[in-house]
């Protein structure tokens, strides 16, 4: 029995449930997902100015190809990402198992081309297990995701390493290096379109679909309130750990197109969840879940990736780089709660003796 | 959720919860114990319980401090960062020579809660999301490190390095510090005014606010306090290198940190828990490792078994976790927890009165 709702309305209850919105004007901006949308697009169009003043030719078609290509594994784990986002859980595992699956791809294919396929199935469902298991640790057993995630990333990083003595061993066949180094040849102006980009854009159209189905909109009220959602008939748990098992198999994508793209190193996939997790909330996507639209969170991708690429323009150390990120995403956040602190001033909040929370309290009993 | 809100109830429900983690304290160390012995082996041999006890010393530094700031509903995810910085501040500032120790130390730690300052006024202030506020300042914190040194840096003198191995007994002195620290913190958050807020603002800020607090305040200082505990065991790192190193921060400490504060029965979401619990959970995890050492487990597999030990303690813990939360108790000398319903601005103050 939940009940948070104190009848009398001067006592200061302890907030049990804890789940309350704590900053009114992040959330008071992103009940608006346009501007979260518009801030990161403008953001982005920034960055390509610079980019096109530093570097003219690059929206010649080819570097602009390429860099779609580089990009395209992010924009697939953001999407993964903002999935799990929005229904208010992290997932910190990803980078690990984007490194864990491209040591399986090299490791079980070992040039061997006629392995492809049969590996590949077996990553889609090594990652759909590895989803599973976070999304019902984190749900049935309810443990904090970041805390279930944290102990995925643990155990696949160790696990992998140990099965391979270190390095990582073997090699990717050429047919899985296509996606993510080939593409459709002898297109005019472009020269190619590469496969990534297609499947990336693919993967962004599809994640719109899904958040307007049925199964989006319950994904994005578990986000916003999990209790609310559970008294409407959501099943939680399923809700979460489907996003978990999406996130995990587009995590398992995205090994595929970075695989065929970088290769096989030992360091792949480091750093990953962080950066995907960086990506989003440049998009206005809210941590704690309910907010934020699925264009945004690979838009906030995108310009991630563009900033690493002016950062190669301008020169910067690459030791500066991290530093500037982390500015930059400082800042980017920082003016996107301003924007919405000045655009909604004093959004009126919901008390806890309002009276649909009587009407709600008595409709559980 | 939990119906129980009278004060006899809720203080039982606290020592559930810490003793709960106290009792799987033991029992790791017992089952541990009883395991090596059957491969005949021993945990409790001088150099065992040594170990044991230095592990927990650095990660308890860490761990108090992202206590405070769980408590108050954020998170620190720079510390790792912090504590590199800090080892060499200090390290490059004694450069060797007795006489500026105190300079070094001093210098360390004010850098460190320079940076604590930052992030809670970044949080507080600019409204950007912990994760990423603190993210982003360790980003910034690690470019400075990467471009200034590109190896180790700074010498520390012989009479400094004493912290990182001087021992009374089989007790580090480093680890008596961080017990000290643990106690310290322990009577800060339940003895002064500045504790009480921690708890109101991460139970609920808005509540807090109304109740008249600063929302503010308390989350900035347990960001610099969080920072300054990062600073000390920075400095512990360089006592035990002699050097400071930035690479440190590759280590993944402030997941760590965070680990030990969440298996410590600390609420995730700000307002419950203790310091009491986090140092349970630090003994827990450095039991773990030094168990791991002594049967020369591949670090590998270790990593897997840390992953899986913790989430399953997690788990196991989160399961009495609905029934009997690590609620502190609010106004003890009260009575009844409710206030009374007639006057709306008071509750909170006045009991924090006849506290000091």
């Amino acid at each position: 029995m939940t009940a948070p709702a104190s009848p009398t309305p001067s006592a200061p209850p302890p907030a049990p449930g804890a789940d309350g919105r704590r900053r009114p004007p992040l959330g008071a901006l992103s009940s608006m997902p346009r501007g979260g949308t518009a801030t990161v697009a403008l953001i982005l169009l920034l960055i390509f100015v610079v980019i096109a003043t530093q570097n003219p030719s690059f929206f010649e078609g080819p570097p602009l190809m390429g860099f779609a290509k580089k990009a395209a594994p992010l924009v697939i784990l953001a999407v993964g990402q903002y999935l799990v986002i929005v229904s208010g859980e992290f997932d910190l595992s990803v980078g690990s198992l984007v490194g864990a699956q491209v040591v399986i791809a090299a490791r079980l294919i070992d040039g061997d081309e006629a392995m492809t396929w049969p590996v590949l199935a077996l990553m889609v469902a090594f990652g759909l297990v590895v989803g599973l298991v976070n999304g019902l640790v984190t749900t049935l057993l309810r443990v904090p995701s970041i805390i279930t995630t944290l102990g995925t990333m643990l155990v696949l990083f160790g696990a992998v390493r140990f099965w391979t003595g270190g390095a990582p061993t073997g090699a990717l066949s050429e047919a899985f290096r296509v996606p993510g180094r080939d593409g459709i040849e002898n297109v005019p102006f472009l020269h190619q379109i590469p496969w990534a980009l297609l499947i990336a854009a693919a993967v962004v159209v599809g994640g719109v679909l899904v958040m307007r189905s049925p199964y989006g909109r319950t994904l994005m009220a578990t986000g916003d309130n999990d209790t609310a959602a559970a008294f409407s008939g959501v099943r939680v748990w399923s809700v979460r750990t489907l996003a978990f098992m999406a996130s995990s198999l587009l995590a398992t994508l995205a090994a595929v197109l970075i695989g065929g793209y970088a290769g096989v190193t030992a360091q792949v996939g480091q750093g990953l969840e962080f950066t995907a997790i960086t990506a989003v909330v440049l998009g206005g996507v809210v941590l704690g879940g309910g907010r934020g639209t699925v264009l945004a969170a690979a838009l906030g991708a995108l310009t991630v990736e563009a900033l690493f690429t002016l950062f190669n323009q301008l020169y910067l150390p690459s030791t500066i780089q991290p530093a500037a990120q982390g500015l930059i995403i400082i800042a980017a956040v920082a003016y996107a709660s301003r924007r919405g602190e000045l655009r909604l001033p004093g959004r009126p909040r919901r008390r806890p003796d309002h009276p649909t929370e009587h009407t709600l309290g008595s409709s559980r009993r | 959720m939990t119906p129980l809100r009278t004060t006899a109830a809720s203080l039982g429900s606290r020592l559930g919860t810490t003793g709960l983690v106290y009792a799987a304290l033991v029992v790791l160390l017992a089952v541990s114990a009883a395991f090596l012995a059957a491969r005949g082996a021993t945990l409790f041999t001088t150099a065992n319980t040594v170990d044991l006890f230095t592990r927990s010393s650095l990660l308890g530094f860490l761990a108090i401090g992202q206590t405070l700031v769980i408590l108050c509903r954020s998170l620190d995810l720079s510390v790792g960062h912090v504590a590199a910085l800090s080892a060499l501040v200090a390290a490059t500032t004694m450069d060797g020579d007795p006489s500026r120790i105190v300079l070094g130390a001093t210098a360390a730690l004010v850098v460190a809660g320079l940076i604590g300052l930052a992030n809670g006024l970044i949080v507080t202030g600019l409204r950007v999301n912990p994760f990423i506020a603190t993210l982003g300042t360790a980003l910034i914190v690690q470019g400075y490190l990467d471009t200034t040194f590109q190896g180790p840096a700074g010498s520390v003198p012989e009479a400094f390095q004493a912290f990182g191995y001087t021992r009374i007994g089989p007790l580090p002195v480093s680890t008596l510090v961080m017990l000290g620290l643990a106690v310290a913190a322990v009577v800060f958050l339940h003895r002064t005014r500045m504790g009480y807020h921690m708890y109101a603002v991460g139970g609920d800020a808005d509540v807090a606010r109304l109740s008249g607090v600063r929302a503010g305040v308390p989350v900035v200082t347990a960001h610099v306090l969080c920072s300054i505990t990062a600073g000390v065991a920075g400095l512990l790192l360089a006592a035990r290198f002699g050097t400071g190193n930035p690479q440190v921060y590759a280590n993944g400490y402030e997941l760590e940190a965070i680990a030990a504060v969440v298996l410590g029965g600390t609420y995730l979401l700000g307002g419950r828990g203790g310091v009491a619990g986090t140092i349970a959970g630090v003994f827990v995890l450095a039991t773990l490792d030094t168990v791991f050492n002594v049967l020369a487990v591949d670090p590998f597999v270790k990593d897997v078994l840390r992953g899986a030990v913790l989430v399953a303690a997690v788990a196991v813990y989160a399961r009495g976790q609905q029934s009997r939360a690590a609620t502190r108790v609010r106004f003890p000398s009260t009575g009844p927890p409710a206030p009374p319903p007639s006057q709306p601005p008071s509750p909170k103050t006045a009991p924090l009165g006849g506290r000091r």
